[in-house]
């Protein structure tokens, strides 16, 4: 049994990518059969976060096109089993993707047996997004506490709800929210919409909070999964996703601020 | 007054930004999501007619659906001139 998981927001740079390359790797660890899709067409940026960059040779519109086989397109995860990236093309064609292809590519990644196939959606509401989104099940809504990130995952749930093959058929897609760069701090002062806020305004189950850390841009910068690293607290709030969208109960962390001992209090 | 002005709390940007969002949330979703395209059209037709017996500002109406459990409700705020304005005796 397969599930197709598109990872939207609508806005850019409110952690799309880093939430696509951090719950495949958390499936994949926890021995679930993987890949992680590219849908950026022009601006791929999956096979960075995930440190596979210098692997790639062929990629998803390839693939679509019949110029090279899935099986050599996709990119196996040298650290972690299990894990998969299919890359996106740096070709600017922006009608490379069409639904046809798409669901061609998709079906035959399941005909493969892997268990979880997660669609790393392009910002914006065009083709590509409306593409990575198209065959989903399953959705997470990735947001920052923040006005305009609020209001497109506002926009990219009216999407989800009507422009899907699940959609058209009368079902619906299961949303959960994913709310990064979560301040605790600003939050108690009153200067960053708090978890119940933006839970409030959109009205779809949490999935979980993650915490603003530098742990977020060191991953990146040396092409590891955050999530690799269990000893971060954004590692800890990505674990308790992952053990969450598997159906495990997990009691939601980093909403609250942290309390400090008088020893951190002091030299902290 | 200075003095007193510094016991008095501003209000808090994030609620601030809860109620700009609320309502351009709201009002979006009745535009846009699952709302049945003539929404737009309807609310221009509306505005025509009543302009004919009213003059209306188009910031003072709003046309919103909402949807809850199974149930629609077509809402349509419309606020009139006030009664000062209307009784003057026009030139």
């Amino acid at each position: 049994m397969s599930k197709v998981v598109v990872v939207a927001s609508g806005k850019g740079g409110v952690g799309k990518t880093t939430t696509s390359a951090n719950i495949a790797a958390g499936l994949a660890q926890k021995g679930h059969k993987t890949v992680a899709i590219d849908f950026d067409v022009g601006l791929r940026n999956l096979d960075l976060v995930l440190g596979c960059e210098r692997r790639v040779v062929y990629d998803f519109v390839n693939v679509i096109k019949g110029e090279a086989k899935l099986n050599t397109a996709l990119i196996r995860d040298k650290r972690i089993e299990n894990l998969f990236v299919l890359p996106a093309s740096q070709t600017r064609d922006k009608d490379a993707l069409e639904p046809e292809g798409v669901g061609r590519v998709l079906e035959e990644l399941k005909g493969m047996g892997f268990e979880y196939i997660i669609c790393d959606s392009p910002a914006g509401i065009e083709k590509g997004a409306q593409m990575a989104m198209y065959f989903a099940d399953e959705a997470i809504v990735v947001a920052n506490p923040e006005v305009s990130s609020v209001r497109d995952a506002d926009r990219v749930l009216g999407l989800l709800s009507a422009k899907t093959s699940r959609a058209e058929v009368g079902k619906t897609i299961k949303s959960h929210l994913l709310l990064t760069r979560y301040s605790p701090v600003m939050v108690k002062k009153g200067e960053m919409l708090s978890v119940s806020d933006v839970l409030e305004l959109l009205g779809i189950p949490l999935l979980g909070v993650i915490p603003e850390s530098k742990a977020v841009l060191q991953s990146s910068n040396k092409g590891t999964p955050a999530i690799m690293d269990d000893t971060t607290d954004v590692a800890q709030a990505y674990l308790d996703v992952v053990y969450r969208f598997l159906g495990e109960e997990r009691e939601q962390r980093f909403i609250d601020e942290e309390k400090k001992g008088i020893f951190r209090r002091l030299f902290g | 007054m200075p003095f007193l002005s510094f016991f008095r709390t501003p209000p808090k940007s994030a609620s601030l930004a809860k109620d700009r969002l609320s309502v351009i949330v709201s009002r979006e979703r009745a535009s846009t999501r699952g709302g049945p395209d003539y929404l737009p059209q309807l609310q221009q037709e509306l505005l025509a007619v009543l302009a004919r017996y009213e003059k209306i500002d188009l910031q003072h109406v709003s046309v919103s659906l909402d949807r809850t459990e199974g149930r629609e409700v077509l809402e349509l705020n419309i606020v009139l001139p006030d009664a000062a304005n209307k009784n003057r005796p026009s030139a």
